[in-house]
């Protein structure tokens, strides 16, 4: 075995073990950690199978930025494990056959026959100055320039769908807006109003009369 | 590296598309409190230029542009004709019902828009790349669109099972890509047809890649056994929604499926027409049995749905451009009537009742006769009955599918035509011999509406009875 396949093996095992953790723990948060821990491991293998740029996206993308986002969306929200754990158990065995099913098929297809190491020769090694980066930036500029520009329009879709769902506009009754065009354009007599009106006339008090007061 | 750009020109509809959706947005923002309205009217606006664009530039022959990932043909452009006007229709239809239910948004526009551009791209693609970005596009509109009634419970669950079913499909139909990418290592359609043609990819590879491709596009279209989401996604969705929903993406799915099974792959015939008998099969006899016991219009059409799509698979199934031209007539006038049908529902809706139980039907006739009448065409229509177009649109389909052989399959597409017209006539006999609940007078929500459910009914009328015009546009254009 040389020193590539350790590396491949170790790596495969990994994931495949990770893979099997993910689905079967009861905590998400550790699922996720296990998931992270799935993703490295293929970077790895890509990065073996001179895939250098995907691995590296892999890693950054996947691991640095979304699962750090859904660890955070885990942990803010309180799920119940217990809840979420109850029938898991119950579809096991149809589960464990299905899957069987899927994997023997699987190698059957594509296992050693057809795509192992006889048919498929490991890739030749390239200079230490080849760039896989620059190999996958010029089709994606110029002959994908289409495709291209639709996973923009994709994303565009995703951002407005999720304003759209999340966004919720109180109404101004609920909360106080400031109307920036509204208060320019106010004009004094939006606001107050004057009303012409007769002064009130208070009745003069008479004044005392000591003697009179004396009397009674 | 020599790189020339490519011709723009093909995609002048697209490219116009986006760029007025994308200022639509930003407009949209600006204006959205001050002239309630506007958003509607630029985005019919759109359409209107979009469809004027591409029926001015109507291909009569196929140009492939931007490096294979892009072709504009005449299938292609009819559809997206049809898919504009579909949409104008939708949210036409959609706009009193949104302000009814307390959802009216700039963003349903939008979002509405772009996921006509998604379906332009799934008509247009040439390669796997932009096939699967068109449908993402699309799917993720219509997932938003349907969530977008944040105050209904149903609204979200259905969003929430078509989001989760949605993106096991794409998931699905990603992994068939992939294994028919590597045993053709080609993602362009015409190039992965030669090396098939030319016996240089894997069979077995490239079948199990097509058994995952299929199942995709199975749930896509909402064939058995793939179904499950239709019903409970048309039913939970706000009408309008189920409209847009029910009607304009079956064109582009047709449109994929017609894209990768007879452009892609037309070497393993002998292997999806065996898939797709099985899955027609299934899905006429659900279709035309599940709908029976259904209450709820809008369960009812879905389930009839179901086994439209089994009808349009037969089309597919006889493998000759005949039949391919059968088939998409059929979707076309499947989601014409579509239209009318959820439109009714969409019409007569009111706060409080969405008009959208066969209970709610009884005795329509002695409140609004007009609108019974032009139920009775909708449904007459979807049965199959002579004169209505829906009539013409299964006999082709039946012809077809008895010329390449199939007789079996052909008898037993009419008994289940047979069979669905029991619920059909359910309906019309709710209408005009039950007696109503409620005595007093029922107008549509808007004399416009009244026009549009008129319009489509009429419609259906006028091209039963000439329906020549359009069963040549679509045998002409494959």
């Amino acid at each position: 075995m040389t020193f590539l396949e350790v590396i491949f093996y170790l790596l495969a095992s990994i994931a495949i073990i990770s893979g099997l953790m993910m689905i079967s723990i009861k905590n998400p948060v550790q699922a996720a950690l296990w998931l992270v821990l799935g993703f490295i491991a293929t970077a790895g293998i890509w990065i073996t199978a001179q895939a250098e740029f995907l691995g590296l996206v892999l890693i950054l993308v996947y691991v640095g930025a979304l699962m750090v986002l859904f660890l955070f969306v885990v942990m803010m929200l309180d799920v119940n494990i217990t809840q979420i754990k109850e029938r898991f158990t119950a579809y096991l065995p149809l589960g464990i056959l299905t899957s069987i099913a899927i994997f023997a098929i699987m190698y059957m297809v594509i296992g050693p026959d057809r795509y192992g190491v006889d048919q498929m020769p490991v890739p030749k090694s390239m200079p230490a100055d080849f760039s896989n980066t620059k190999l996958l930036a010029i089709p994606l500029y110029t002959e994908h320039a289409y495709a291209f520009v639709l996973a923009a329009v994709l994303l565009l879709v995703g951002i407005v769908a999720a304003i759209t769902l999340t966004l919720r506009r109180r109404a101004p009754s609920v909360v106080l807006y400031q109307d920036i065009d509204k208060q320019v354009k106010v004009q004094r007599n939006d606001r107050f109003k004057i009303i012409k009106m007769d002064a009130v006339v208070e009745e003069d008090v008479k004044p005392i009369d000591e003697d009179e007061e004396g009397k009674k | 590296m020599n790189f020339v750009i490519p011709d723009f020109a093909p995609a002048i509809p697209e490219i116009v598309l986006l760029i007025l959706t994308s200022l639509l947005l930003v407009a949209d923002s600006i204006w959205e409190k001050r002239f309630q309205f506007a958003t509607y009217y630029v985005t019919q606006a759109i359409l209107i230029i979009v469809g004027i664009l591409i029926l001015t530039s109507f291909a009569t022959e196929q140009t492939i542009t931007f490096n294979g990932s892009f072709v504009r043909d005449s299938f292609g452009d009819i559809l997206k004709i049809f898919v504009v006007f579909i949409s104008i229709l939708v949210f036409l239809f959609s706009k009193e019902y949104l302000m009814q239910k307390n959802f009216f948004r700039g963003e349903y526009f939008t979002l509405g828009l772009y996921g006509v551009l998604g379906m332009f791209v799934m008509i247009s693609a040439y390669n796997f790349i932009t096939m699967y970005l068109g449908l993402e596009i699309m799917s993720l509109a219509l997932y938003a669109m349907i969530a977008m009634r944040k105050d209904h419970r149903e609204s979200l669950e259905a969003a929430m099972k078509y989001f989760v079913l949605g993106a096991l499909a794409t998931g699905m139909l990603l992994y068939g890509f992939s294994m028919v990418y590597g045993a053709t290592g080609t993602m362009q359609f015409d190039t992965m047809a030669a090396v098939i043609e030319a016996g240089n990819a894997d069979k077995t590879v490239l079948v199990f890649g097509l058994v995952f491709v299929i199942i995709g596009l199975a749930f896509k279209l909402g064939a058995v056994p793939f179904h499950m989401w239709v019903p409970d996604v048309y039913h939970g969705a706000p009408t309008a929604v189920t409209l847009f929903l029910g009607t304009a993406p079956k064109l582009a799915a047709f449109a994929m499926l017609y894209r990768i099974l007879v452009e892609a792959l037309p070497g393993l015939v002998a292997d999806w027409q065996v898939f797709l008998v099985m899955l027609s099969i299934l899905s006429l006899t659900v279709g035309s049995i599940a709908a029976i016991v259904q209450e709820n219009l809008k369960r009812m059409l879905a389930y009839s749905g179901i086994g439209h799509i089994g009808f349009i698979l037969l089309g597919v199934i006889a493998a000759n451009p005949d039949g391919y031209s059968a088939a998409m007539f059929y979707t076309i006038v499947y989601v014409v009537t579509g239209v009318a049908g959820f439109g009714m529902i969409v019409a007569l809706a009111r706060v409080g009742n969405e008009f959208d139980k066969i209970a709610d039907f009884k005795g329509l006739n002695a409140r609004n006769p007009w609108l019974a009448l032009m139920f009775v065409f909708v449904m007459f229509s979807m049965a199959g009955i002579p004169p209505f177009i829906g009539f013409y649109a299964k006999i082709l389909v039946i012809e077809e599918v008895v010329k390449a052989g199939f007789t079996w399959l052909a008898v037993f597409a009419v008994i289940t035509a047979v069979i669905s017209t029991y619920y059909y006539l359910k309906v019309i006999k709710a209408m005009y011999f039950d007696d109503p609940e409620d005595e007093s007078k029922l107008e549509a929500v808007s004399y416009q509406l009244h026009l549009a459910v008129s319009f489509v009914a009429i419609l259906l009328l006028v091209f039963g009875i000439l329906p020549s015009s359009i069963i040549e546009l679509t045998y002409n254009s494959l």
